[in-house]
């Protein structure tokens, strides 16, 4: 994905001397082919985050569309009076994009890891969130975003993701992106965890489950009439994101639903709130707080048999 | 009206825009009279003999821009932007009252003259190197001028934009320290020793300039020679005294919140009637 990025906004940077790329001194060799094509729209601000944030709300409010790039935990919390005020406040148009969200630097610990970001930055009024889960959608949206007039956070996870859409046709900033339409059950995935959904899916239906696949790429704001329609046919919702149980996708789903007066199971996968809870790799991560198609599928069935035994079915 | 005065009706200038700043600051019972009085002459200079603005064009993207970094000190801003014509009388009256438009920090507003929301300290000089930045990058002739209080200077953002000024070598980009050496609880050296300033940004690779910030004469001077050096970004010490021009607030903390009372206001209404 981020490679994607990069290639959209150098096509774009070489027909408008207006787009830049600022980074806090953070992607090594990435940015090679756009600093190549356009040299003075590439700037390192060094590890300054506080300062990348304000120049590129003085650079938008001077005519600039400004993508801000870095790791997510030092663009969304260590500057993130600096987006709450010279970026949301004023309604500037500046990108921020967040790479490795969630658990994605796994070994590189508690510090290097984005799973308070999606939480916080909903609280921001004015902010349009996106977590691309798939290459169609990260080039569909990254491309959409270049014309987007506000303020926009952009979670980007690595660089291997599978292809999961079989075209853009649907991919749009606000509007969930229907992978798989079921009968019985709903799961609903943002970013990283697109694949798993599809993934626990796939499993689900061997045990003649019929769920759908909702992609909720844009998590600020929700799709909630697409969210509305399908808990409406569902006897269960399930939402999956790379991100803290508090605040992320799940809460955010779950207020929708509890608005709407939905009466079915809903049940959130996402990461437990505590730190450091292994030292592993990304997967090793997920694993440990159950972020994988197995342990989701089953964790699904029980929920569900448990439900049809109260229910004496 | 004109945007040129001369030296005596520059004084005349900032002892009306001093009186005012007073009058809506008792009206209001608001707080940082000493912050706002003490960049009354900074602020008159600027903005009646050298900041390009046009109140008929106020968006051209050649306009000198002005950032008020240290936003508290903003009575003072509004009044000067009322007498320069940038502001209408209708919004100075909604300063600080239910329903109004003003609030006790300044949210930007372009048809009031204002072209930064602050209050939080520490975001006027990142947010204006990104302006002078894009101008150099433009070949535009604007120049950014951005006001920073003597506290304010604590906060690290500042060191960050300063590295990055100089690197980029921004000599369209002013800053001004208004060195009053009082923050908000207590004196600048007992609390975060900024000493020797000029020596520190000079470190950093900025050409500056230490003037009395009271002094028209010596304002203009400065103000008329920038940049400085070229390539290099311009910092303006100004040593001046919180609560400027009535003797009982200058120099006094009490001052940075307290709002006078009846009797107050009346003495020093006429202590800057007669000066």
């Amino acid at each position: 994905m981020r490679n994607v990025l990069v290639k959209i906004l150098r096509d774009r940077a070489l027909l408008d001397k207006n787009v830049f790329i600022l980074t806090s001194d953070l992607g090594f060799k990435l940015f090679d082919s756009f600093r190549e094509a356009c040299p003075r729209q590439f700037i390192n601000l060094g590890i300054a985050e506080q300062n990348m944030v304000g120049v590129a709300a003085g650079m938008s409010l001077s005519g600039k569309n400004v993508y801000c790039y870095t790791m997510v935990p030092f663009l969304t919390m260590r500057a993130l009076e600096f987006i709450r005020i010279d970026i949301c406040y004023h309604k500037l148009n500046v990108k921020l994009v967040g790479v490795g969200g969630g658990v994605y630097y796994g070994f590189e610990g508690v510090t290097h890891h984005g799973v308070e970001d999606l939480s916080i930055m909903r609280t921001l009024p004015g902010m349009t969130i996106i977590a691309p889960g798939d290459p169609i959608e990260a080039a569909a949206l990254i491309e959409q975003s270049l014309d987007y007039p506000l303020p926009l956070y952009i979670r980007l996870g690595g660089n291997n993701d599978p292809v999961i859409h079989q075209s853009a046709k649907q991919i749009s900033i606000g509007k969930g992106a229907i992978v798989h339409k079921g009968r019985d059950l709903t799961l609903m995935a943002t970013g990283s965890m697109l694949p798993v959904a599809v993934e626990v899916a796939g499993i689900l239906r061997e045990k003649r489950y019929d769920p759908s696949v909702i992609s909720l790429h844009t998590v600020k704001p929700l799709d909630e009439a697409l969210i509305r329609q399908y808990a409406s046919h569902s006897k269960a919702v399930f939402t999956i994101e790379e991100h803290s149980l508090i605040g992320g996708l799940g809460t955010a789903v779950s207020e929708t639903l509890f608005e709407a007066g939905y009466h079915g199971i809903f049940k959130k996968f996402g990461l437990s709130d505590e730190y450091g809870k292994v030292v592993g790799c990304n997967t090793f991560i997920r694993n440990a707080h159950g972020l994988n198609p197995g342990y989701i599928s089953s964790e699904i069935h029980r929920v569900l048999e448990n439900d049809r035994k109260k229910n004496g079915i | 009206m004109t945007t040129c005065l001369n030296v005596p009706e520059l004084a005349e200038m900032a002892k009306r825009i001093r009186r005012k700043t007073m009058e809506i600051i008792h009206k209001t019972g608001s707080p940082h009279i000493g912050s706002s009085f003490s960049i009354i002459e900074i602020l008159t200079v600027l903005y009646f003999r050298i900041l390009s603005i046009k109140s008929d064009d106020r968006e051209n993207t050649d306009r000198d821009r002005f950032i008020l970094s240290k936003g508290h000190a903003c009575a003072a801003l509004y009044v000067t932007l009322f007498f320069r014509g940038l502001m209408m009388q209708e919004s100075l009256d909604g300063f600080a009252v239910d329903q109004g438009c003003l609030e006790h920090h300044p949210t930007k507003n372009l048809s009031s003259g204002i072209e930064l929301s602050t209050g939080s300290l520490g975001h006027g000089l990142p947010v204006a190197c990104g302006m002078a930045f894009s101008a150099q990058y433009d070949h535009s002739p604007a120049r950014i001028f951005t006001l920073i209080g003597d506290g304010e200077l604590n906060e690290g953002s500042n060191w960050e934009a300063m590295l990055f000024a100089a690197h980029w070598k921004l000599d369209n980009l002013v800053a001004i320290i208004d060195y009053n050496r009082i923050q908000a609880l207590g004196r600048t050296e007992e609390i975060l020793d900024l000493d020797p300033l000029p020596d520190k940004w000079r470190s950093f690779g900025w050409e500056v300039a230490v003037v009395d910030g009271h002094d028209i004469d010596e304002l203009l001077k400065v103000f008329e020679n920038i940049p400085i050096h070229a390539q290099r970004p311009t910092v303006i010490i100004a040593n001046t005294i919180k609560g400027k021009g009535v003797c009982f607030m200058e120099n006094d903390l009490l001052w940075h919140y307290r709002c006078p009372d009846d009797e107050e206001y009346a003495k020093a209404t006429c202590e800057l009637n007669e000066s």
